[in-house]
């Protein structure tokens, strides 16, 4: 079986406008959660929210810009992160046969500010003053395609929806293109931008939105008695894979190894979690098993960890369910305790710093688990960061989505470079 | 009621904030496609835009005649 290296991340994210920023600020346990600062939060239930830390009209030409939704503008950030990252040159400049390049980028809801701003201008002036980009800016494949149009991919272009398990869909949806020998490089990973009233008040209505409004760097707090829902957050984070061998013949420096991709789903309910878990380990179950690794190899789980109050616990017992005695020695964390909740860029910007974490050798602190659930049967790096050994090393990535989607990625240390 | 050149010069700055044309450019012998580049879809905004800015309506049937700079001055003259 084709190995798969991990050449190029990218990130824009609430921690920092690109991924050494967020990286850095992970480690120290910072939050990147805020009060809302537009009137229009007055009215809402929930007044708290995580936005990139770079400004998009800094980094993409404003004429470019008002043709992409927020979403793609996030998207082409991290990408041309990701892609300069790995060595890469854009236009000219631009080494990869894009017959052999693809592109896999999820997107849990798409364009929504220009589909929800476009709607306001039509009740307000008239269908005539509708834009004619709305379509192609609010086309949940919209990001994916202006990504391959950066990156000159032509083998093929990939938008995978899965609600928050979109990304890392759309990276084990990377490994299948890779191994089917479809590609030999694939940009992957996701993006979201949908901090808007709308969205907000839906998810407040289904009680899936922390409250802590007075206290916002408090309000992520996976498995702490306190926690009350989630925190919504926007970014993109994007990564390129490519075969070790095409990697290894142009001289690639190499984070780590992108060992494998496990799918399941719940087939329980449209946004419940199964309560037992076993949708959740069976996903973890296939990622072990399509790369070769074992529960005893996992040494690190970079939890889907939303800090709702049945979702976390969930977790933890599938984590145990699917590892077993192994989990004892597995630390876990949740990122989203600083980060917030992506959605659909959850899964790849998690990916990445699980891939970090071994890389560096550090699992980055789930903050603000300040009184852990009872019955909590995981090790989780609660509050400060926790050193990992030296060695080979692997890891699991878990993101779950409504709709039962449930996709966790296993990743090694592999082929890693210094 | 506002000269040829006055015209010109809101519809450059209106080609520029919709397609990034060079204001300098938009010179009433050029093809809005051809010499500067603006796509169909760019297009449809820029017609929406005179509409907007000098009162004037420009149905369908119309703007597709509008290939040059010097063709929507004049319509615009003509009309507002």
């Amino acid at each position: 079986m084709k190995q798969i290296v991990i050449t190029g991340m990218g990130a824009t994210t609430p921690l920092g406008g690109d991924l050494s920023s967020t990286w850095a600020a992970m480690l120290a346990g910072e939050s990147g959660v805020v009060r809302i600062p537009e009137d229009w939060a007055d009215e809402l239930a929930v007044q708290i929210a995580g936005y990139v830390k770079v400004d998009p009209s800094e980094k993409i030409d404003r004429v470019k810009a008002r043709r992409l939704d927020r979403n793609t503008q996030l998207a082409l950030i991290a990408a041309e992160e990701a892609w300069t990252d790995a060595g890469f040159g854009l236009g000219a400049d631009n080494p990869v046969d894009p017959e052999r390049l693809a592109v896999c980028l999820g997107s849990g809801i798409g364009g929504l500010h220009t589909l929800l701003g476009n709607w306001d201008v039509y009740k307000a002036r008239g269908p005539r003053r509708v834009t004619p980009f709305t379509i192609p800016m609010l086309m949940a494949n919209a990001s994916a395609a202006n990504v391959g149009l950066l990156v000159n991919a032509a083998a093929a272009v990939h938008a995978p929806v899965s609600a928050c398990a979109s990304s890392n869909e759309a990276l084990a949806l990377a490994v299948d293109q890779i191994r089917l020998g479809r590609a030999d490089v694939v940009v992957a990973g996701g993006t979201e931008a949908t901090i808007h009233p709308l969205p907000i008040a839906a998810f407040a209505q289904m009680h899936a939105l922390s409250k802590r409004n007075d206290d916002p760097k408090a309000a992520s707090r996976p498995w702490d008695k306190g926690r009350d829902g989630f925190v919504l957050s926007e970014g993109s984070a994007l990564l390129v894979l490519e075969t070790l061998e095409h990697a290894q013949a142009r001289g690639a420096r190499i984070y780590g190894t992108l060992a494998g991709a496990g799918i399941s789903d719940d087939n329980h309910d449209i946004v419940q979690p199964e309560p037992s878990g076993h949708g959740q380990s069976q996903a973890m179950l296939k990622a072990l098993r399509e790369s070769g690794l074992s529960a005893s190899d996992i040494i690190h789980v970079n939890a889907h960890g939303t800090s709702t109050p049945q979702g976390d616990m969930t977790e933890a017992g599938s984590i145990r369910r699917a590892l077993g005695s192994a989990a004892d020695n597995v630390i876990v964390t949740s990122t989203k305790s600083m980060t917030g909740h992506l959605l659909g860029a959850a899964g790849a910007l998690e990916t990445i710093a699980t891939v970090l974490a071994l890389k560096e050798r550090v699992v980055p602190p789930t903050i603000n688990l300040v009184d852990p659930e009872d019955g909590l049967d995981i090790d989780v790096a609660a509050n400060t960061p926790r050193p990992l050994p030296a060695g080979d090393l692997a890891a699991l990535n878990n993101s779950f989505g409504f709709g039962g989607h449930n996709v966790a990625v296993a990743v090694t240390t592999a082929n890693t470079t210094s | 009621m506002a000269t040829t050149e006055e015209i010109r010069t809101q519809l450059a700055d209106l080609v520029n904030d919709v397609a990034g044309v060079p204001v300098e450019d938009v010179q009433l012998d050029k093809s809005f496609v051809d010499d500067l580049d603006v796509d169909s879809l760019a297009m449809v905004e820029i017609i929406v835009g005179c509409e907007d800015a000098f009162g004037v309506t420009i149905p369908d049937e119309e703007s597709k005649n509008l290939k040059t700079v010097g063709d929507a001055v004049a319509y615009i003259e003509q009309h507002s």
